[in-house]
């Protein structure tokens, strides 16, 4: 995990920490369920104070984008950033919305465009698995 | 945990007609990493002198893990790793005699440890501690100060005169003794930038006074520099009491000022400006802005 610390623009250093981990998570440089250092290594990376780190790490567990599995450490979460998942979603909205006014345009039901959904999937799937 | 490892009520301190220490009270937690800045001659050392033992306390009182530094030393110092601005080491000694010499003193010597740090400094168990440098001489004077894992690491001016790989290796240590649970940093600087990397708790001396103490994020909070912006330009620079240090001129002004973003939005509001930029000064920015308005408070109170 490249993380740098600059003392020139006043910027509290737990909050460099935070907002490049925020980056990195939703450029995809760290993605979900990817273990971060330790506190204690991070801080001596770093040469920062170790409670620094756990303010940053504290802060993104806040905003949902880190989790701590007891005993075990710290894990960019499997939801991601909720900003790449706010993204996704909007992404996401715009295809249904097309298509759902395709299929009202050729009478297909909801039910009939779900089963089609589904039926697609597995066709995908099984083309992946192959070679 | 919220236990007070070094408790001092005002301290004063004079030599000679020279006022090193000007009623100087203190609390330091355990587990805290607390940095103490100021110029070179503004009662740094004399401070930490007080808290070895060093100094007697002529008026005030200092307590370190509860107990008089002058009248319990063994008990104080055989918790306290110590290192001075001046690395005072017996120069005759070898860095091996020095390493034995020195663990006699503390019961809680931990040989392991201390050959562990002799490999990670690169010590010469056989080299003369005369003939030292610079910063390997720092380095043995961090060795016998950690290897006895105290609960109080005490440093004077640690990285002062050493270049960056030296410093780097006390940096290290500070932070490796905090992360150990429990333990306690107390550390003189005028290295701003080393102060706010590793510090959590900071007080500014200033001409023996203490002139600001907090945690490094409170200090933070309640700075601001910010850019003013009026609708006429003017030739007196704005004026409110949070204001530490001001620059520019006709319609735009740049202040550094003591107090959160919605007072000091306030107090330019009053005057008839807009704030057009918000930043967070550097422990730097604030240190210097302060100094530079307390001395000119005081040389305006002498003209007066």
């Amino acid at each position: 995990m490249q993380i740098r610390i600059s003392l020139k623009d006043g910027v509290p250093i737990y909050l460099q920490i935070a907002n490049q981990v925020k980056y990195l998570v939703a450029s995809g440089r760290l993605s979900p369920g990817e273990q971060l250092p330790p506190v204690r290594t991070l801080a001596e990376d770093l040469v920062i104070n170790p409670n620094t780190v756990a303010r940053a790490y504290r802060e993104l567990e806040r905003e949902g984008i880190l989790v701590t599995r007891r005993g075990a450490g710290v894990y960019v979460s499997d939801a991601g950033s909720p900003l790449a998942k706010r993204e996704q979603k909007k992404i996401l909205s715009e295809r249904v919305d097309m298509l759902l006014a395709e299929a009202e345009q050729l009478n297909v039901d909801l039910e009939d465009l779900i089963e089609l959904i589904n039926e697609r999937k597995k066709l995908l799937k099984e083309k992946e698995k192959k070679p | 945990m919220n236990e007070t490892v070094i408790e001092v009520r005002n301290l004063s301190r004079n030599f000679g007609a020279t006022i090193a220490l000007n009623d100087v009270s203190l609390n330091v937690s355990r587990g805290v990493v607390f940095g103490l800045v100021g110029e070179n001659g503004a009662g740094k050392t004399t401070f930490i002198k007080h808290l070895l033992g060093l100094f007697r306390a002529k008026s005030g009182t200092v307590r370190v893990f509860d107990l008089d530094p002058v009248k319990d030393p063994v008990g104080v110092l055989g918790r306290i790793g110590y290192l001075s601005e001046e690395r005072d080491l017996p120069d005759w000694m070898r860095v091996q005699e020095l390493m034995n010499y020195t663990q006699a003193f503390y019961p809680k010597w931990d040989e392991g440890f201390a050959e562990e740090l002799r490999q990670t400094f690169d010590l010469d168990p056989k080299e003369k501690i005369k003939n030292l440098s610079r910063g390997k001489r720092a380095q043995a004077g961090l060795l016998i100060a950690l290897a006895h894992r105290p609960d109080l690491l005490l440093l004077d001016e640690p990285s002062s005169g050493l270049d960056p790989v030296v410093r780097q290796d006390i940096l290290g240590a500070i932070i490796r003794t905090v992360a150990d649970e429990g333990r306690t940093v107390f550390f003189s600087s005028h290295l701003l930038d080393e102060v706010e990397r590793v510090a959590d708790h900071v007080a500014m001396i200033h001409e023996g006074k203490i002139v600001l103490c907090n945690t490094l994020e409170r200090i933070k909070e309640n700075h601001r520099t910010v850019v003013l912006q009026f609708d006429e330009p003017r030739t007196a620079s704005p004026d409110f009491p949070e204001i530490l240090r001001c620059k520019g001129e006709a319609k735009e002004w740049t202040l550094l000022c003591e107090g959160n973003a919605a007072e000091i939005q306030r107090r330019a509001g009053e005057i008839g400006a807009r704030v057009i930029e918000e930043s967070i000064p550097s422990l730097e920015d604030i240190f210097v802005a302060m100094v530079k308005s307390k001395s000119m408070k005081m040389s305006s109170l002498i003209e007066k």
